[in-house]
Protein backbone atom coordinates (compact mmCIF):
# COMPACT_ATOMS: atom_id res chain seq x y z
CA UNK A 1 0.00 0.00 0.00
CA UNK A 2 1.24 3.37 -1.12
CA UNK A 3 0.63 6.11 1.91
CA UNK A 4 -0.09 9.32 0.48
CA UNK A 5 -1.21 10.53 3.96
CA UNK A 6 0.13 9.40 6.57
CA UNK A 7 -0.24 9.99 10.51
CA UNK A 8 2.61 8.64 12.38
CA UNK A 9 2.69 7.97 16.02
CA UNK A 10 0.35 10.74 16.95
CA UNK A 11 -0.15 11.72 20.34
CA UNK A 12 -1.83 14.70 21.82
CA UNK A 13 -1.70 16.58 25.34
CA UNK A 14 -3.48 19.44 26.16
CA UNK A 15 -2.18 21.16 28.77
CA UNK A 16 -4.47 23.84 31.00
CA UNK A 17 -2.71 25.50 34.16
CA UNK A 18 -1.23 22.09 36.01
CA UNK A 19 -3.92 19.95 34.57
CA UNK A 20 -3.72 17.65 31.61
CA UNK A 21 -5.29 15.73 29.72
CA UNK A 22 -4.33 13.00 26.94
CA UNK A 23 -6.63 13.26 24.46
CA UNK A 24 -4.99 11.20 21.59
CA UNK A 25 -2.96 8.01 21.65
CA UNK A 26 -0.69 6.13 18.97
CA UNK A 27 -2.18 7.48 16.09
CA UNK A 28 -1.06 5.73 13.08
CA UNK A 29 -3.09 5.43 9.69
CA UNK A 30 -2.07 5.58 6.08
CA UNK A 31 -4.07 6.42 3.37
CA UNK A 32 -3.64 6.10 -0.29
CA UNK A 33 -4.08 8.51 -3.28
CA UNK A 34 -8.41 8.82 -4.30
CA UNK A 35 -9.28 7.33 -0.77
CA UNK A 36 -12.46 7.98 0.77
CA UNK A 37 -11.91 7.26 4.68
CA UNK A 38 -14.22 8.45 7.07
CA UNK A 39 -13.07 8.46 10.73
CA UNK A 40 -16.25 7.53 13.36
CA UNK A 41 -16.35 8.10 17.18
CA UNK A 42 -18.38 9.17 20.12
CA UNK A 43 -18.62 12.80 20.86
CA UNK A 44 -15.20 14.24 22.30
CA UNK A 45 -13.61 11.33 21.46
CA UNK A 46 -10.79 13.70 19.87
CA UNK A 47 -12.01 13.49 16.16
CA UNK A 48 -11.53 16.59 15.62
CA UNK A 49 -8.64 17.30 17.18
CA UNK A 50 -6.78 14.65 14.76
CA UNK A 51 -8.00 16.52 12.13
CA UNK A 52 -7.17 19.59 13.26
CA UNK A 53 -4.00 17.98 13.47
CA UNK A 54 -4.01 16.86 9.67
CA UNK A 55 -5.08 20.44 8.37
CA UNK A 56 -1.72 21.67 10.96
CA UNK A 57 -4.31 23.86 13.03
CA UNK A 58 -3.00 22.07 16.04
CA UNK A 59 0.02 20.44 16.71
CA UNK A 60 0.94 16.99 17.95
CA UNK A 61 2.68 16.79 20.60
CA UNK A 62 4.62 13.82 19.60
CA UNK A 63 4.52 12.05 16.33
CA UNK A 64 3.70 13.72 12.94
CA UNK A 65 1.44 14.14 9.86
CA UNK A 66 3.37 13.13 6.57
CA UNK A 67 1.89 14.27 3.13
CA UNK A 68 3.95 12.26 -0.02
CA UNK A 69 6.23 11.46 2.34
CA UNK A 70 7.11 14.99 3.19
CA UNK A 71 6.10 16.58 7.12
CA UNK A 72 3.59 18.95 7.22
CA UNK A 73 2.61 21.07 10.14
CA UNK A 74 1.68 23.95 9.41
CA UNK A 75 -2.07 24.92 7.49
CA UNK A 76 -2.59 25.14 3.85
CA UNK A 77 -4.40 24.52 0.60
CA UNK A 78 -2.96 21.27 0.17
CA UNK A 79 -5.41 20.05 3.50
CA UNK A 80 -8.11 22.17 2.58
CA UNK A 81 -10.91 21.85 5.12
CA UNK A 82 -15.15 22.16 5.16
CA UNK A 83 -15.44 22.77 8.48
CA UNK A 84 -19.20 21.95 10.37
CA UNK A 85 -20.53 25.04 10.95
CA UNK A 86 -19.80 26.12 7.13
CA UNK A 87 -17.22 29.30 8.43
CA UNK A 88 -17.47 30.89 5.17
CA UNK A 89 -17.34 34.53 5.98
CA UNK A 90 -20.44 36.93 6.38
CA UNK A 91 -19.68 40.04 4.38
CA UNK A 92 -18.38 38.30 1.55
CA UNK A 93 -20.83 36.96 -1.05
CA UNK A 94 -20.70 33.34 -2.25
CA UNK A 95 -18.54 33.98 -5.23
CA UNK A 96 -16.23 36.22 -3.15
CA UNK A 97 -16.06 33.79 -0.58
CA UNK A 98 -14.83 30.93 -2.82
CA UNK A 99 -12.57 33.20 -4.60
CA UNK A 100 -10.90 34.48 -1.60
CA UNK A 101 -8.91 30.99 -1.70
CA UNK A 102 -8.64 30.99 -5.06
CA UNK A 103 -6.80 34.20 -5.57
CA UNK A 104 -4.27 32.90 -2.35
CA UNK A 105 -3.36 29.26 -4.62
CA UNK A 106 -3.72 29.99 -8.03
CA UNK A 107 -1.96 34.04 -7.90
CA UNK A 108 0.65 32.95 -10.13
CA UNK A 109 -0.77 30.05 -12.13
CA UNK A 110 -3.88 31.78 -13.07
CA UNK A 111 -4.80 34.75 -14.41
CA UNK A 112 -7.88 36.92 -13.76
CA UNK A 113 -10.47 35.68 -15.85
CA UNK A 114 -9.42 31.86 -15.63
CA UNK A 115 -9.47 32.62 -11.79
CA UNK A 116 -13.13 33.39 -12.05
CA UNK A 117 -13.93 30.58 -14.40
CA UNK A 118 -12.62 28.59 -11.89
CA UNK A 119 -14.50 30.02 -9.40
CA UNK A 120 -17.62 29.68 -11.20
CA UNK A 121 -16.62 26.08 -12.48
CA UNK A 122 -16.41 25.09 -8.21
CA UNK A 123 -19.76 26.25 -7.87
CA UNK A 124 -21.34 24.87 -10.40
CA UNK A 125 -19.68 21.65 -9.59
CA UNK A 126 -21.86 21.92 -6.21
CA UNK A 127 -25.01 23.27 -8.04
CA UNK A 128 -24.38 26.59 -6.50
CA UNK A 129 -23.89 28.80 -9.13
CA UNK A 130 -26.86 30.45 -9.32
CA UNK A 131 -26.21 31.78 -5.89
CA UNK A 132 -23.34 33.71 -6.82
CA UNK A 133 -23.77 36.63 -5.47
CA UNK A 134 -25.79 35.87 -2.50
CA UNK A 135 -24.29 36.60 0.84
CA UNK A 136 -24.04 33.27 3.49
CA UNK A 137 -26.82 34.71 5.99
CA UNK A 138 -29.37 34.42 2.26
CA UNK A 139 -28.78 31.20 1.59
CA UNK A 140 -30.16 27.93 3.82
CA UNK A 141 -27.42 25.68 5.56
CA UNK A 142 -26.95 23.04 3.24
CA UNK A 143 -26.31 25.73 0.30
CA UNK A 144 -23.86 27.19 2.61
CA UNK A 145 -22.49 23.66 3.48
CA UNK A 146 -22.57 23.18 -0.93
CA UNK A 147 -20.50 26.60 -0.88
CA UNK A 148 -17.84 25.39 2.02
CA UNK A 149 -17.14 22.41 -0.14
CA UNK A 150 -16.39 24.51 -3.25
CA UNK A 151 -14.39 26.69 -1.63
CA UNK A 152 -12.29 23.64 -0.37
CA UNK A 153 -12.38 21.81 -3.89
CA UNK A 154 -11.66 24.92 -5.53
CA UNK A 155 -8.16 25.06 -3.65
CA UNK A 156 -7.33 21.72 -5.48
CA UNK A 157 -6.22 20.18 -2.21
CA UNK A 158 -4.40 16.84 -1.91
CA UNK A 159 -6.41 15.86 0.74
CA UNK A 160 -9.96 17.24 1.61
CA UNK A 161 -10.46 17.48 5.18
CA UNK A 162 -14.79 16.67 6.05
CA UNK A 163 -15.40 17.83 10.01
CA UNK A 164 -18.98 16.39 10.20
CA UNK A 165 -19.97 18.29 7.36
CA UNK A 166 -23.28 17.41 7.20
CA UNK A 167 -23.95 17.20 11.08
CA UNK A 168 -26.25 19.82 11.24
CA UNK A 169 -28.48 19.62 8.30
CA UNK A 170 -31.82 17.63 8.37
CA UNK A 171 -32.00 14.89 6.89
CA UNK A 172 -32.78 14.62 3.95
CA UNK A 173 -30.27 17.66 3.12
CA UNK A 174 -28.42 15.49 4.42
CA UNK A 175 -28.78 12.75 2.31
CA UNK A 176 -28.79 14.84 -1.11
CA UNK A 177 -24.92 15.98 0.17
CA UNK A 178 -24.05 12.75 0.56
CA UNK A 179 -25.29 12.35 -2.70
CA UNK A 180 -23.56 15.30 -4.18
CA UNK A 181 -20.10 14.26 -2.60
CA UNK A 182 -20.32 11.03 -3.46
CA UNK A 183 -20.78 11.75 -7.19
CA UNK A 184 -17.70 14.67 -6.79
CA UNK A 185 -15.53 11.90 -5.24
CA UNK A 186 -16.18 10.15 -8.34
CA UNK A 187 -15.71 12.88 -10.79
CA UNK A 188 -12.67 13.92 -9.21
CA UNK A 189 -10.96 11.04 -7.61
CA UNK A 190 -10.00 13.20 -4.48
CA UNK A 191 -8.42 11.82 -1.34
CA UNK A 192 -10.99 12.30 1.35
CA UNK A 193 -10.99 12.39 5.05
CA UNK A 194 -14.52 12.65 6.79
CA UNK A 195 -15.50 13.07 10.38
CA UNK A 196 -18.89 11.75 11.22
CA UNK A 197 -21.09 10.04 13.71
CA UNK A 198 -23.33 8.84 11.64
CA UNK A 199 -23.19 5.06 10.82
CA UNK A 200 -25.02 4.86 7.49
CA UNK A 201 -23.48 7.94 6.32
CA UNK A 202 -19.84 6.57 6.99
CA UNK A 203 -20.54 3.48 5.58
CA UNK A 204 -22.62 4.95 2.32
CA UNK A 205 -19.63 7.27 1.11
CA UNK A 206 -16.01 5.43 2.52
CA UNK A 207 -13.75 3.10 1.26
CA UNK A 208 -12.89 2.16 4.70
CA UNK A 209 -13.97 3.16 8.23
CA UNK A 210 -11.77 4.27 11.19
CA UNK A 211 -13.00 4.11 14.56
CA UNK A 212 -11.94 4.98 17.53
CA UNK A 213 -12.55 4.33 20.86
CA UNK A 214 -13.58 6.62 23.47
CA UNK A 215 -11.17 9.18 25.35
CA UNK A 216 -9.47 10.71 27.39
CA UNK A 217 -6.27 8.43 25.38
CA UNK A 218 -8.23 7.53 22.14
CA UNK A 219 -6.95 4.83 19.69
CA UNK A 220 -8.11 3.74 16.71
CA UNK A 221 -9.94 0.75 18.04
CA UNK A 222 -10.55 -0.88 14.64
CA UNK A 223 -10.49 -0.28 10.66
CA UNK A 224 -13.17 -1.71 8.60
CA UNK A 225 -13.05 -2.23 4.63
CA UNK A 226 -16.23 -1.63 3.12
CA UNK A 227 -16.04 -3.77 -0.15
CA UNK A 228 -18.91 -1.77 -2.16
CA UNK A 229 -18.58 -0.90 -5.24
CA UNK A 230 -19.22 2.33 -6.77
CA UNK A 231 -20.98 4.23 -8.00
CA UNK A 232 -23.26 3.52 -4.78
CA UNK A 233 -27.07 3.80 -4.79
CA UNK A 234 -28.44 4.78 -1.63
CA UNK A 235 -31.90 2.75 -2.77
CA UNK A 236 -30.23 -0.52 -3.65
CA UNK A 237 -27.54 -0.11 -0.47
CA UNK A 238 -30.40 -0.50 1.99
CA UNK A 239 -31.06 -4.60 1.27
CA UNK A 240 -27.03 -5.09 0.26
CA UNK A 241 -26.02 -8.03 2.80
CA UNK A 242 -22.54 -6.01 2.27
CA UNK A 243 -23.73 -3.19 3.58
CA UNK A 244 -26.14 -4.44 6.04
CA UNK A 245 -22.73 -6.13 7.32
CA UNK A 246 -20.53 -3.23 7.56
CA UNK A 247 -22.72 -1.62 9.09
CA UNK A 248 -23.86 -4.03 12.00
CA UNK A 249 -20.08 -4.33 12.62
CA UNK A 250 -19.68 -0.36 13.28
CA UNK A 251 -23.17 -0.51 15.29
CA UNK A 252 -21.48 -3.03 17.30
CA UNK A 253 -18.38 -1.30 18.18
CA UNK A 254 -19.34 1.87 18.70
CA UNK A 255 -22.33 0.33 21.30
CA UNK A 256 -21.23 -2.84 22.58
CA UNK A 257 -17.96 -2.68 22.90
CA UNK A 258 -17.33 1.25 23.35
CA UNK A 259 -20.41 2.30 24.37
CA UNK A 260 -20.08 5.97 25.51
CA UNK A 261 -20.32 6.09 29.48
CA UNK A 262 -21.45 9.51 29.99
CA UNK A 263 -19.32 11.90 32.47
CA UNK A 264 -21.22 12.32 35.86
CA UNK B 1 -39.46 -1.24 -4.14
CA UNK B 2 -43.13 -2.60 -5.01
CA UNK B 3 -44.75 -1.32 -8.00
CA UNK B 4 -48.56 -1.08 -6.78
CA UNK B 5 -47.02 0.91 -4.25
CA UNK B 6 -45.79 2.94 -6.48
CA UNK B 7 -48.53 3.39 -8.30
CA UNK B 8 -50.83 4.09 -5.37
CA UNK B 9 -48.48 7.34 -4.48
CA UNK B 10 -48.42 8.34 -8.07
CA UNK B 11 -52.58 8.47 -7.74
CA UNK B 12 -52.30 9.97 -4.32
CA UNK B 13 -50.10 12.85 -5.50
CA UNK B 14 -52.33 13.84 -8.43
CA UNK B 15 -55.47 15.56 -6.69
CA UNK B 16 -53.05 17.65 -4.71
CA UNK B 17 -50.79 18.50 -7.65
CA UNK B 18 -53.79 19.48 -10.16
CA UNK B 19 -55.11 21.62 -6.76
CA UNK B 20 -51.94 23.62 -6.48
CA UNK B 21 -52.19 25.95 -8.79
CA UNK B 22 -55.69 26.65 -8.07
CA UNK B 23 -54.61 27.58 -4.34
CA UNK B 24 -51.67 29.89 -5.77
CA UNK B 25 -54.04 31.66 -7.44
CA UNK B 26 -56.70 32.54 -5.11
CA UNK B 27 -54.09 35.21 -3.04
CA UNK B 28 -55.21 38.20 -4.73
CA UNK B 29 -52.55 41.09 -4.43
CA UNK B 30 -53.09 44.19 -1.93
CA UNK B 31 -54.13 46.72 -4.49
CA UNK B 32 -51.49 50.06 -4.56
CA UNK B 33 -53.73 52.19 -2.76
CA UNK B 34 -53.23 49.95 0.06
CA UNK B 35 -49.76 49.71 0.34
CA UNK B 36 -49.31 53.32 -0.34
CA UNK B 37 -51.99 53.91 2.48
CA UNK B 38 -50.48 51.44 4.78
CA UNK B 39 -46.86 53.32 4.34
CA UNK B 40 -48.38 56.58 5.34
CA UNK B 41 -49.63 55.27 8.54
CA UNK B 42 -46.70 53.75 9.26
CA UNK B 43 -44.67 56.83 9.15
CA UNK B 44 -47.91 59.04 11.18
CA UNK B 45 -47.22 56.46 13.83
CA UNK B 46 -43.76 57.58 13.86
CA UNK B 47 -43.94 60.95 13.42
CA UNK B 48 -46.90 61.85 15.29
CA UNK B 49 -46.07 60.93 18.82
CA UNK B 50 -43.06 63.04 19.05
CA UNK B 51 -44.81 65.99 17.49
CA UNK B 52 -47.58 65.57 19.70
CA UNK B 53 -44.95 66.11 22.89
CA UNK B 54 -42.97 68.78 21.09
CA UNK B 55 -45.88 70.76 20.70
CA UNK B 56 -47.14 69.79 24.79
CA UNK B 57 -43.88 70.80 26.31
CA UNK B 58 -43.69 74.48 23.95
CA UNK B 59 -47.43 74.86 25.16
CA UNK B 60 -45.94 74.00 28.78
CA UNK B 61 -42.82 76.26 28.67
CA UNK B 62 -44.82 79.27 26.71
CA UNK B 63 -47.37 78.86 29.47
CA UNK B 64 -44.98 78.72 32.38
CA UNK B 65 -42.20 81.47 30.92
CA UNK B 66 -45.04 83.90 30.04
CA UNK B 67 -45.68 85.10 33.52
CA UNK B 68 -43.92 88.71 34.33
CA UNK B 69 -40.71 88.24 36.13
CA UNK B 70 -40.00 84.88 35.26
CA UNK B 71 -35.90 83.79 34.48
CA UNK B 72 -35.87 82.31 30.99
CA UNK B 73 -38.15 83.53 28.16
CA UNK B 74 -41.14 81.79 26.73
CA UNK B 75 -40.78 80.03 22.97
CA UNK B 76 -42.63 83.24 21.85
CA UNK B 77 -40.34 85.27 22.65
CA UNK B 78 -37.14 83.09 21.87
CA UNK B 79 -38.29 83.24 18.56
CA UNK B 80 -38.60 87.10 18.14
CA UNK B 81 -35.48 87.72 19.53
CA UNK B 82 -33.92 85.24 17.43
CA UNK B 83 -35.56 85.77 14.04
CA UNK B 84 -32.53 87.48 12.39
CA UNK B 85 -30.26 85.06 13.46
CA UNK B 86 -32.30 81.78 12.19
CA UNK B 87 -33.56 83.27 9.26
CA UNK B 88 -29.83 84.84 8.09
CA UNK B 89 -26.99 81.77 9.28
CA UNK B 90 -24.76 83.04 6.54
CA UNK B 91 -23.82 86.76 7.79
CA UNK B 92 -20.11 87.81 8.26
CA UNK B 93 -19.73 90.83 9.60
CA UNK B 94 -15.96 90.48 10.31
CA UNK B 95 -14.25 88.63 14.24
CA UNK B 96 -16.63 86.58 16.00
CA UNK B 97 -19.53 88.75 14.80
CA UNK B 98 -20.73 85.77 12.06
CA UNK B 99 -24.18 83.93 11.29
CA UNK B 100 -24.80 80.69 13.38
CA UNK B 101 -23.60 79.01 10.09
CA UNK B 102 -19.81 79.86 10.74
CA UNK B 103 -20.11 78.93 14.18
CA UNK B 104 -21.11 75.34 13.40
CA UNK B 105 -18.95 75.06 10.75
CA UNK B 106 -16.19 75.99 12.57
CA UNK B 107 -17.00 73.64 15.74
CA UNK B 108 -17.76 71.09 13.14
CA UNK B 109 -14.19 71.43 11.50
CA UNK B 110 -12.47 71.56 14.48
CA UNK B 111 -14.64 67.68 15.50
CA UNK B 112 -14.10 66.59 11.85
CA UNK B 113 -10.02 67.28 11.88
CA UNK B 114 -9.95 65.56 16.14
CA UNK B 115 -12.10 62.95 15.70
CA UNK B 116 -10.54 61.73 12.49
CA UNK B 117 -7.27 61.49 14.04
CA UNK B 118 -8.67 59.37 16.79
CA UNK B 119 -10.63 57.18 14.62
CA UNK B 120 -7.40 56.28 12.91
CA UNK B 121 -5.40 55.77 16.41
CA UNK B 122 -8.00 54.38 17.91
CA UNK B 123 -8.70 51.68 15.83
CA UNK B 124 -4.70 51.14 15.60
CA UNK B 125 -4.24 50.86 19.40
CA UNK B 126 -7.64 48.96 19.43
CA UNK B 127 -6.24 46.10 17.39
CA UNK B 128 -2.77 46.30 19.01
CA UNK B 129 -4.86 45.56 22.43
CA UNK B 130 -7.28 42.94 20.58
CA UNK B 131 -4.69 41.21 19.25
CA UNK B 132 -1.83 40.71 21.68
CA UNK B 133 -1.92 39.34 25.05
CA UNK B 134 0.95 41.54 26.44
CA UNK B 135 0.22 45.02 24.78
CA UNK B 136 -3.40 43.90 26.41
CA UNK B 137 -1.66 43.25 29.96
CA UNK B 138 0.66 47.08 30.31
CA UNK B 139 -1.91 49.06 28.08
CA UNK B 140 -5.74 48.42 28.94
CA UNK B 141 -5.10 49.29 32.98
CA UNK B 142 -3.84 52.46 31.84
CA UNK B 143 -6.69 53.13 29.24
CA UNK B 144 -9.22 52.25 32.36
CA UNK B 145 -7.88 55.07 34.46
CA UNK B 146 -7.67 57.91 31.46
CA UNK B 147 -10.65 57.46 30.16
CA UNK B 148 -12.18 58.49 33.28
CA UNK B 149 -10.76 61.48 33.07
CA UNK B 150 -13.13 64.55 32.19
CA UNK B 151 -13.19 66.38 28.58
CA UNK B 152 -12.20 69.31 29.89
CA UNK B 153 -9.88 68.44 32.53
CA UNK B 154 -7.53 67.89 29.62
CA UNK B 155 -7.64 71.59 28.51
CA UNK B 156 -5.43 73.19 30.60
CA UNK B 157 -2.68 70.39 30.07
CA UNK B 158 -3.18 71.11 26.22
CA UNK B 159 -2.99 74.75 26.16
CA UNK B 160 0.03 74.70 28.51
CA UNK B 161 1.46 71.86 25.83
CA UNK B 162 0.16 73.40 22.60
CA UNK B 163 -0.18 77.26 23.67
CA UNK B 164 -2.34 78.11 21.03
CA UNK B 165 -6.56 77.60 21.33
CA UNK B 166 -6.61 75.62 17.93
CA UNK B 167 -4.47 72.85 18.72
CA UNK B 168 -5.52 72.35 21.83
CA UNK B 169 -9.54 72.01 21.14
CA UNK B 170 -8.46 69.47 18.70
CA UNK B 171 -6.43 67.36 21.29
CA UNK B 172 -9.34 67.63 24.00
CA UNK B 173 -11.86 66.45 21.35
CA UNK B 174 -9.18 63.86 20.38
CA UNK B 175 -8.25 62.64 23.95
CA UNK B 176 -12.23 62.54 24.62
CA UNK B 177 -13.17 60.14 21.40
CA UNK B 178 -10.47 57.77 21.15
CA UNK B 179 -11.30 55.49 24.27
CA UNK B 180 -14.50 54.14 23.15
CA UNK B 181 -13.47 53.32 20.10
CA UNK B 182 -10.16 52.08 21.58
CA UNK B 183 -11.57 49.73 23.88
CA UNK B 184 -14.96 48.48 21.30
CA UNK B 185 -11.86 47.65 18.63
CA UNK B 186 -10.18 45.98 21.22
CA UNK B 187 -13.41 43.40 22.18
CA UNK B 188 -14.27 43.31 18.56
CA UNK B 189 -11.02 41.63 17.71
CA UNK B 190 -10.87 39.67 20.57
CA UNK B 191 -14.37 38.58 19.58
CA UNK B 192 -13.15 37.35 15.83
CA UNK B 193 -14.33 33.44 16.06
CA UNK B 194 -11.51 31.08 15.89
CA UNK B 195 -13.41 29.60 12.56
CA UNK B 196 -12.23 32.85 10.51
CA UNK B 197 -8.87 32.15 12.10
CA UNK B 198 -8.67 28.72 11.04
CA UNK B 199 -10.42 29.82 7.28
CA UNK B 200 -7.58 32.40 6.90
CA UNK B 201 -4.69 29.93 8.05
CA UNK B 202 -5.54 27.16 5.44
CA UNK B 203 -5.98 29.75 2.87
CA UNK B 204 -3.11 31.29 4.28
CA UNK B 205 -3.41 34.88 4.14
CA UNK B 206 -0.49 37.24 5.54
CA UNK B 207 -0.71 39.35 8.25
CA UNK B 208 -2.04 42.07 5.93
CA UNK B 209 -4.52 40.63 3.97
CA UNK B 210 -5.25 38.76 7.80
CA UNK B 211 -5.68 42.70 8.85
CA UNK B 212 -8.01 43.78 5.54
CA UNK B 213 -9.83 40.94 4.70
CA UNK B 214 -10.71 39.18 8.10
CA UNK B 215 -9.65 41.44 11.10
CA UNK B 216 -11.48 44.76 9.94
CA UNK B 217 -14.42 43.17 8.79
CA UNK B 218 -15.32 40.84 11.44
CA UNK B 219 -14.94 43.75 13.54
CA UNK B 220 -16.28 46.29 12.10
CA UNK B 221 -19.70 46.00 13.76
CA UNK B 222 -17.78 46.93 17.44
CA UNK B 223 -15.73 49.42 15.54
CA UNK B 224 -19.12 51.13 14.28
CA UNK B 225 -20.37 50.96 18.37
CA UNK B 226 -17.13 52.62 19.32
CA UNK B 227 -16.95 55.05 16.67
CA UNK B 228 -20.74 56.53 16.86
CA UNK B 229 -19.79 56.54 20.95
CA UNK B 230 -16.88 58.31 20.27
CA UNK B 231 -18.30 61.10 17.61
CA UNK B 232 -21.03 62.06 20.33
CA UNK B 233 -18.02 62.25 23.03
CA UNK B 234 -16.56 64.77 21.08
CA UNK B 235 -19.12 66.92 20.31
CA UNK B 236 -19.76 66.83 23.71
CA UNK B 237 -16.40 67.68 24.44
CA UNK B 238 -16.00 70.93 21.67
CA UNK B 239 -18.90 73.03 22.69
CA UNK B 240 -17.34 72.88 26.21
CA UNK B 241 -13.62 73.37 25.18
CA UNK B 242 -14.98 76.10 22.88
CA UNK B 243 -16.66 78.05 25.69
CA UNK B 244 -12.92 78.66 27.49
CA UNK B 245 -10.72 78.77 24.42
CA UNK B 246 -12.80 81.58 22.63
CA UNK B 247 -12.90 82.31 19.13
CA UNK B 248 -15.29 81.60 16.38
CA UNK B 249 -17.17 78.54 17.03
CA UNK B 250 -21.03 77.46 18.73
CA UNK B 251 -19.41 77.04 22.32
CA UNK B 252 -18.01 80.43 22.65
CA UNK B 253 -21.49 81.80 20.83
CA UNK B 254 -23.35 80.54 23.61
CA UNK B 255 -20.80 81.75 26.14
CA UNK B 256 -20.92 85.09 24.77
CA UNK B 257 -24.60 85.41 24.61
CA UNK B 258 -24.37 84.74 28.44
CA UNK B 259 -21.97 87.34 28.82
CA UNK B 260 -24.47 89.33 27.11
CA UNK B 261 -27.62 88.13 28.46
CA UNK B 262 -29.06 87.09 25.36
CA UNK B 263 -30.85 84.03 26.57
CA UNK B 264 -32.90 84.13 23.42
CA UNK B 265 -29.65 82.94 21.38
CA UNK B 266 -28.49 80.58 24.04
CA UNK B 267 -31.86 78.67 23.28
CA UNK B 268 -31.55 78.75 19.71
CA UNK B 269 -27.60 78.21 20.03
CA UNK B 270 -28.47 75.14 22.22
CA UNK B 271 -31.66 73.90 19.86
CA UNK B 272 -29.07 74.04 16.92
CA UNK B 273 -26.11 71.69 18.75
CA UNK B 274 -29.00 69.40 20.05
CA UNK B 275 -29.52 68.71 16.13
CA UNK B 276 -26.58 68.63 14.92
CA UNK B 277 -25.39 65.97 17.45
CA UNK B 278 -28.36 63.87 16.68
CA UNK B 279 -27.38 63.87 12.73
CA UNK B 280 -23.64 63.10 13.56
CA UNK B 281 -24.92 60.16 15.65
CA UNK B 282 -27.12 59.38 12.85
CA UNK B 283 -24.27 59.87 10.17
CA UNK B 284 -22.25 57.65 11.72
CA UNK B 285 -24.84 54.67 12.46
CA UNK B 286 -25.33 55.21 8.79
CA UNK B 287 -22.08 54.67 7.81
CA UNK B 288 -21.59 51.30 9.90
CA UNK B 289 -24.99 50.07 8.60
CA UNK B 290 -23.84 50.37 4.96
CA UNK B 291 -20.35 48.80 5.87
CA UNK B 292 -21.60 46.16 8.16
CA UNK B 293 -24.72 45.39 5.97
CA UNK B 294 -24.17 41.46 5.96
CA UNK B 295 -21.30 41.39 8.71
CA UNK B 296 -24.55 40.66 11.50
CA UNK B 297 -24.95 37.28 12.74
CA UNK B 298 -27.26 34.80 11.04
N1 LIG C 1 -7.90 23.57 23.12
C1 LIG C 1 -8.22 22.58 23.96
N2 LIG C 1 -7.75 22.59 25.22
C2 LIG C 1 -8.08 21.61 26.07
N3 LIG C 1 -8.84 20.55 25.77
C3 LIG C 1 -9.35 20.47 24.54
C4 LIG C 1 -9.06 21.48 23.55
N4 LIG C 1 -9.69 21.15 22.40
C5 LIG C 1 -10.33 19.99 22.66
N5 LIG C 1 -10.12 19.57 23.93
C6 LIG C 1 -10.64 18.36 24.53
O1 LIG C 1 -10.29 17.28 23.71
C7 LIG C 1 -11.33 16.33 23.66
C8 LIG C 1 -11.66 16.00 22.22
O2 LIG C 1 -12.33 17.09 21.61
P1 LIG C 1 -12.77 17.04 20.08
O3 LIG C 1 -11.58 16.71 19.26
O4 LIG C 1 -13.46 18.31 19.77
O5 LIG C 1 -13.80 15.84 20.08
P2 LIG C 1 -14.80 15.35 18.94
O6 LIG C 1 -14.57 16.18 17.71
O7 LIG C 1 -14.49 13.92 18.74
O8 LIG C 1 -16.18 15.52 19.47
C9 LIG C 1 -12.50 16.90 24.44
O9 LIG C 1 -12.57 16.26 25.68
C10 LIG C 1 -12.15 18.34 24.61
O10 LIG C 1 -12.60 18.83 25.83
MG1 LIG D 1 -15.90 17.57 16.65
Amino acid sequence: MTAYLKLDHIDKVFTRGAATTEVLKEINLTIEKGEYVSIIGHSGCGKSTLLNIIAGLTGATTGGVLLENREVNSPGPDRAVVFQNHSLLPWLTVYENVRLGVDKVFSRTKSRAERDAWVMHNLSLVQMAHARDKRPSEISGGMKQRVGIARALAMEPKVLLLDEPFGALDALTRAHLQDSVMALHQKLGNTILMITHDVDEAVLLSDRIVMMTNGPSARIGEVLEVPLTRPRKRLELATSATYLKCRQRVLEFLYERHRFIEAA
Amino acid sequence: MNMSAAKIEIETATPAASAAPVVAMTPKRPPRTEAYARMARQTAARVIPPLVVIALLTLVWELVCRRAGSALPPPSKVFKDTKELILDPFFDHGGIDKGLFWHLSASLQRVAFGYSLSAIAGIALGVLVGQSVWAMRGLDPLFQVLRTIPPLAWLPLSLAAFRDGQPSAIFVIFITSIWPIIINTAVGIRNIPQDYRNVAAVVQLNPLEFFSKIMIPAAAPYIFTGLRIGIGLSWLAIVAAEMLIGGVGIGFFIWDAWNSSHISEIILALFYVGIVGFVLDRLIAGIGKFVTRGTAQN
